[in-house]
């Protein structure tokens, strides 16, 4: 008898959680970031160019300006974020149990990631490969004359599958060194212990640019994978999924069109082209569509910027990571950053 | 006999001088001689390790001591040193202040931080040492409520509202023991003052706050709080609530009532079993999933709760450990003068085991104190995550090694100086004839 009762309290008690997480799913994301007021989103706690505190704390980065373009679409304040720092052990548990609302945290959109780990992953922000560093002079000019060489490759990650898929398809033999993070392997890279770094292509090029002699390092061509990495969100709320998404597409739209931060507000008085005139809010109810104010693409490129504009403040030549436009120029420049119309 | 006398040829009628030993026979040459020099195995030995010492310091001493201490960015600091192998202090100099007050806290509320600090030491002055006045002990009790409130800010009556719920508690305590037992009194406190804390004074709060808020301070968010500031805020808080729990424990796994005894015992193998890291997991992403979605923690809450579980179940075991030293004797004796249950604990058996356990009490303070840069894992920016943001920006991205020594040393000074008082208060409490 007594055994039953406490039974049946488990069981109420396991119904009532269940309701309450079916709760959790069905309510609508962007309602309790409006009720919250403020935007929680998940960064990278420390990689140059893409998020990163500054001096004075405040967040800054490629990744970083995504969170505020959300949030300038939102409230129309790119400051109303929350910022979460995640390493990349943790980033989609946070993600799915609702500690953030959306990541922006150069994740690499896979397969597995976005089926199996219930992720959705509303775009590309930047399209990214794994490239090789090595000394200038080790002599070498290709990936593919990089037999028996020792590989710097940290631990547990799609990199280090990369690696050995590219050498035993070339039939090529190396040496791993393992390491656990980015500075290590920086500095084992640094002190010889190996002959070859090799990351995604970006981080590269800003680990090449905090060196003391630059000059005495070389990226070879060679990319060997494909790494779209992208802003993600939960599965299972897709008005939510839309809002991040688009507020990207606006970004590069924005783009396309030539609406920069400086000239919007003169294009918003109405112009001949009947697309920017949608973007901005001018014609049609775009906005209202995804719950918003109409005038909330207007928001991200006044505040915020366009795609090419928060590229090139963050990552682009001018800046110390130094990243060239390459894969993420426009569609109409050779890239492959394409938004789909707004209509 | 007179004869024996005369055949002594001489005899000795005043002492000599004593002579100072031969040379070679004392002081350091000595001391070198027999320890360092006393055989060719040691003299190899020692000829090797001062080798090995000396090219390590020759290679430290020069790069610690001759780095640079005022520059902007690496790329200024390699500029200057202009090829020479040496640290590049500079990046201290520039951004302790992220070190220490954690990178999101703001510049014009460091002021807090101090005040906090200097009443931490005269509140626990008191605690750590008898010769202090003991009418500090009020800034003691205080000092939880005014710590709050000089750290997360807003207006004095929040934490003035948590304490009033304690004396809530003993007031009525205290009238229903004049009616009932002293368990039923207690379980009547104990009620009285959650319904303080939830039901009566949030509304007594909100609304002497809406009619005149007591000194009130910028709010500052705990999403804001790092660096050495959130490890002393997790560090203290743990080890003031962790000792108290820790000897509950302790006595409720010896304890006759079985209902107790297992209910302590499965918590402590639990939480013991159980790596710290996961507990924090725990609290930071897999509690939310068992909330409701408007129900939220504050995650340095959430935190400090898990790392005082988790080391007071070391605690008590630690504890534990010095019960079990005490002699049967010590127990019956108690029982002999008549004493009850918490008299004898409080004045013969505590002081006792608490004594012998010092060196693990110790020990443990000081792993978790350590242990508080593990947040990091769930996103609260401690002292080695502001290292890691400070190398991302462009300036300083390259330099390490200056920022991990610069945290190891704080950490170093904290758990160097606790070490050092648990060896003063062995000394101290020392009380057999050795």
């Amino acid at each position: 008898m007594k055994k039953s009762v406490f039974m049946g309290t488990l069981a109420a008690a396991g119904l009532v959680a269940t309701g309450a997480m079916a709760q959790d799913a069905g309510s609508s994301t962007l309602a309790a970031v409006k009720d919250h007021g403020a935007l929680k989103c998940g960064v990278n706690p420390g990689t140059p160019g893409f998020a990163a505190p500054d001096a004075s704390g405040v967040w800054k980065g490629f990744d970083v300006d995504l969170c505020r373009a959300v949030a300038a679409a939102i409230f129309g304040d790119p400051e109303k974020v929350e910022y979460t720092p995640l390493t990349s052990a943790v980033r989609f548990t946070a993600l799915s149990s609702g500690e953030v609302d959306m990541l922006a945290r150069n994740t690499t959109w896979t397969f597995s990631r976005d089926v199996d780990l219930k992720a959705e992953f509303t775009g590309v922000n930047y399209y990214d490969g794994q490239g090789f560093m090595i000394p200038k002079d080790l002599g070498v000019s290709s990936a593919k004359e990089l037999e028996g060489a020792t590989v710097c490759i940290e631990t547990g990650t799609t990199t280090e599958l990369n690696l050995a898929d590219y050498f035993r398809t070339n039939g090529m033999d190396y040496e791993p060194v393992p390491v656990e993070s980015f500075t290590e392997a920086q500095n084992q890279f640094l002190a010889g212990a190996c002959d070859v770094y090799t990351t995604d292509a970006s981080a590269l090029a800003a680990s090449r640019a905090s060196f003391e002699n630059p000059s005495d390092y070389v990226v070879l061509p060679e990319i060997i994978s494909k790494e779209p990495l992208g802003p993600l969100v939960r599965h299972g709320d897709s008005e939510w999924g839309d809002v991040v998404r688009w507020t990207l597409n606006a970004m590069v739209s924005a783009e396309e069109l030539g609406v920069t931060s400086a000239n919007a507000a003169e294009m918003a008085a109405g112009t001949d082209n009947p697309e920017i005139n949608r973007l901005l809010g001018v014609e049609g109810e775009l906005g209202a569509m995804l719950g918003l104010p109409n005038d909330w693409a207007f928001n991200v490129i006044t505040m915020v910027g366009n795609y090419g504009e928060t590229f090139e403040a963050n990552i682009g030549e001018s800046t110390p990571v130094g990243l060239a436009r390459g894969l993420n120029a426009l569609w109409t420049e050779g890239g492959l950053i394409y938004s789909p119309p707004f209509r | 006999m007179t004869d024996q006398k005369s055949t002594i040829a001489f005899v000795r009628t005043h002492m000599l001088e004593q002579l100072p030993p031969p040379r070679g026979e004392v002081g350091p040459a000595k001391w070198i001689k027999e320890n360092l020099f006393s055989g060719w195995f040691n003299t190899i030995l020692t000829l090797l390790s001062v080798f090995v010492i000396y090219s390590a310091l020759s290679s430290i001493i020069p790069w610690m001591f001759g780095g640079v201490w005022n520059a902007s960015s690496l790329a200024e600091c390699r500029e200057i040193l202009d090829g020479a192998h040496a640290a590049c202090w500079a990046v201290i100099n520039e951004r302790w202040q992220q070190i220490f007050y954690g990178t999101f806290f703001p510049s014009s509320e460091y002021w807090r931080t101090h005040v906090a600090f200097v009443l931490l030491l005269v509140a626990i002055a008191p605690v750590l040492f008898e010769t202090v006045p003991r009418k500090l002990l009020f800034v003691t009790v205080v000092y939880p409520f005014l710590m709050v409130w000089l750290i997360w800010g807003g207006s004095l009556w929040g934490p003035i509202g948590v304490a009033a719920g304690f004396i809530v508690a003993y007031y009525a305590g205290k009238i229903a023991s004049g009616y009932t037992g002293s368990g039923l009194s207690a379980l009547i406190a104990v009620v009285a003052a959650l319904v303080w804390w939830f039901l009566i004074g949030p509304l007594v709060v909100g609304g002497l706050n809406s009619v005149a808020p007591l000194f009130p301070l910028r709010e500052i968010q705990s999403r804001e709080l790092g660096g050495f500031v959130i490890s002393m805020i997790i560090g203290v808080s743990g080890i003031a609530l962790s000792l108290p729990i820790g000897i509950v424990l302790a006595l409720g796994r010896k304890s006759d009532l079985p209902l107790v005894k297992m209910m302590c015992v499965g918590f402590i193998e639990f939480f013991r079993g159980v790596p710290l890291i996961t507990l924090l997991f725990t609290a930071s992403l897999l509690l939310n999933y068992f909330l409701p979605p408007s129900v939220t923690f504050d995650l340095t809450v959430r935190v400090i709760v898990m790392v005082t579980i988790f080391s007071s179940a070391y605690m008590a075991e630690v504890i534990r450990g010095g019960l079990a030293a005490l002699p049967k004797g010590q127990y019956e004796a108690a029982d002999a003068l008549g004493l009850d249950y918490w008299q004898a604990q409080r004045l013969i058996i505590m002081p006792q085991a608490l004594k012998i356990s010092i060196p693990g009490i110790v020990n443990t303070f000081i792993g978790l104190f350590k242990d508080t840069t593990l947040v990091f894992f769930i996103g609260i920016f401690d002292m080695l995550a502001a290292a890691q943001s400070i190398r991302a920006n462009s300036e300083w991205n390259g330099i390490t090694w200056e920022l991990y020594i610069f945290i190891g040393l704080i950490f170093w000074v904290c758990c160097f100086s606790m070490s050092r008082y648990s060896q003063w208060l062995e000394q101290k409490l020392r009380t057999d004839h050795r």
